[in-house]
């Protein structure tokens, strides 16, 4: 295996990981869109709950913890709340990998949904635990929504990217 | 490379998720233990991205629809009628203006009237919208060569071009994240219209932060100017801040001059802090209500 195929390996099995932080932090610019913070965190849950339902060896959990870290510190929210969050929709995902995959893909949409609100309803329970007050319930349902909207899109553009620059097998 | 058995192989994979859990867990306790932990990390995380992002900020601030130049290329012609009937409007409050000011001076000098010791102050993009689904801020990028800017700036006051939008919580050598006042955790002690009565302006995650604790029998009143106040020792006296306004629940709120949706330029404010005790800014994590006591 000469070098250009191993950094072709690399790169193909790098391509979820470097898109999910690149994203993260292109989500940060100022581009002025309302919700763009709940944005953030629905985008992190997407790109999880897609690659580890269709390509878990990309995305080791080290990995998501690490990408929960950093929405953590970019969003000012609890150290270590959402990468304990992430690695939990990762394992649920993983867990329930056998019955999704043959599933349609308005039922994995569905499903993503529901992960989606369930993690949005911890993340404002335990965030309201650890501040000690009743944090607004409205953001939380945004993250959720947004998650849902957002998914379809980025489905669309990961399955592509799972047959191309992503399929670590065409290397 | 060591090679290691399958059977272990697959048991370390299988061990990896609920390892890092546990880790995950354990930083949220040390995060919980050491509130100061997060605030290093954080300093340090935005200082390595202030420059990345101050590269490409302007070109999206520049794209951006409304306020950006290619906005504004479609509806020349309304803009300059809109601006030529603002700068009419604002003609006229320029006598006015020089009036007051001449009145004001004249005052002045007959009160023997000392002038406040005018702050230091610096200009800094504002560089990436930061918020989190809880929290309101920005990063702003500090202009290289501002001198030993971290221990100066946490505390310091974030102002656009028109009213308080926020204070610094955390500073490092390239980079400032300013707390903005719609955030959760802002409370500002402020003086409410001419009489300057008290209230304290909380910030609620939404737009427009609200009024509480005014003094009983005197509501604030619709359309009052909101200033800072001293109380507390945390703001200087008389920043604009607002205006006073009823909201459909009849409560009152605040309606921030300064443009807090699409911040793109602050001048930071460094107040020397000559109430030293009332003011212990820097560990105390993100509850500036703590601190204002």
């Amino acid at each position: 295996m000469n070098i250009w195929r191993r950094l072709d390996a690399a790169s193909r099995h790098a391509w979820p990981v470097a898109f999910m932080l690149f994203g993260l932090l292109i989500i940060g610019l100022p581009f002025g869109i309302p919700g763009q913070a709940e944005l953030r965190p629905a985008y992190a849950m997407a790109c999880v709950f897609f690659w580890s339902l269709y390509r878990p060896v990309s995305l080791p959990a080290p990995m998501v913890a690490a990408t929960g870290i950093l929405l953590d510190l970019l969003g000012m929210s609890p150290l270590g709340l959402w990468a304990v969050l992430l690695l939990i929709l990762q394992g649920s995902t993983l867990a329930s990998r056998r019955r999704l995959i043959p599933q349609s893909f308005f039922m994995t949409w569905l499903v993503f949904f529901g992960f989606a609100a369930a993690l949005s309803a911890c993340a404002w329970l335990l965030e309201s635990l650890l501040e000690l007050r009743m944090l607004p319930v409205l953001p939380a349902a945004a993250q959720a929504l947004a998650a849902l909207g957002l998914y379809p899109a980025l489905a669309g553009l990961f399955i592509r990217a799972h047959r191309g620059p992503a399929a670590a097998e065409l290397a | 490379m060591i090679r290691l058995s399958v059977p272990f192989r697959q048991a370390l994979s299988r061990l990896t998720l609920p390892v890092m859990l546990m880790l995950s867990l354990g930083m949220v306790l040390i995060g919980r233990a050491d509130q100061g932990l997060a605030d290093r990390l954080r300093a340090g995380l935005d200082d390595l991205l202030a420059p990345a992002y101050a590269m490409v900020a302007p070109p999206v601030a520049a794209l951006e629809h409304g306020t950006g130049v290619i906005g504004t290329l479609f509806d020349l012609a309304g803009e300059n009628a809109a601006l030529q009937a603002e700068n009419a409007r604002l003609l006229q409050w320029q006598t006015v203006a020089m009036a007051l000011e001449a009145q004001n001076d004249a005052l002045k000098s007959a009160l023997h009237y000392v002038p406040a010791h005018a702050p230091d102050f610096f200009s800094a993009d504002v560089v990436a919208d930061l918020g989190g689904v809880y929290a309101r801020s920005v990063l702003v990028a500090l202009p290289p060569g501002s001198p030993d800017a971290a221990q100066h700036l946490v505390g310091a006051i974030a102002m656009d071009g028109r009213g308080v939008a926020g204070r610094v919580v955390e500073a490092g050598a390239r980079s400032a994240r300013v707390l903005l006042i719609t955030d959760l955790n802002s409370r500002i002690p402020v003086a409410l219209g001419v009489h300057g009565s008290p209230a304290l302006m909380t910030g609620t995650n939404g737009n427009d932060p609200a009024l509480l604790y005014w003094a009983p029998g005197q509501p604030p009143a619709e359309g009052d100017m909101v200033l800072t106040s001293a109380v507390g020792g945390a703001f200087p006296p008389g920043l604009p801040v607002g205006i006073v306004h009823y909201d459909a629940q009849n409560d009152p709120v605040v309606l921030p001059l300064a443009d807090i949706e699409g911040l793109r330029l602050l001048r930071l404010f460094s107040y020397p802090s000559n109430e030293p005790v009332l003011t212990p800014v820097h560990g105390a994590g993100k509850n500036p209500e703590k601190r204002t006591h």
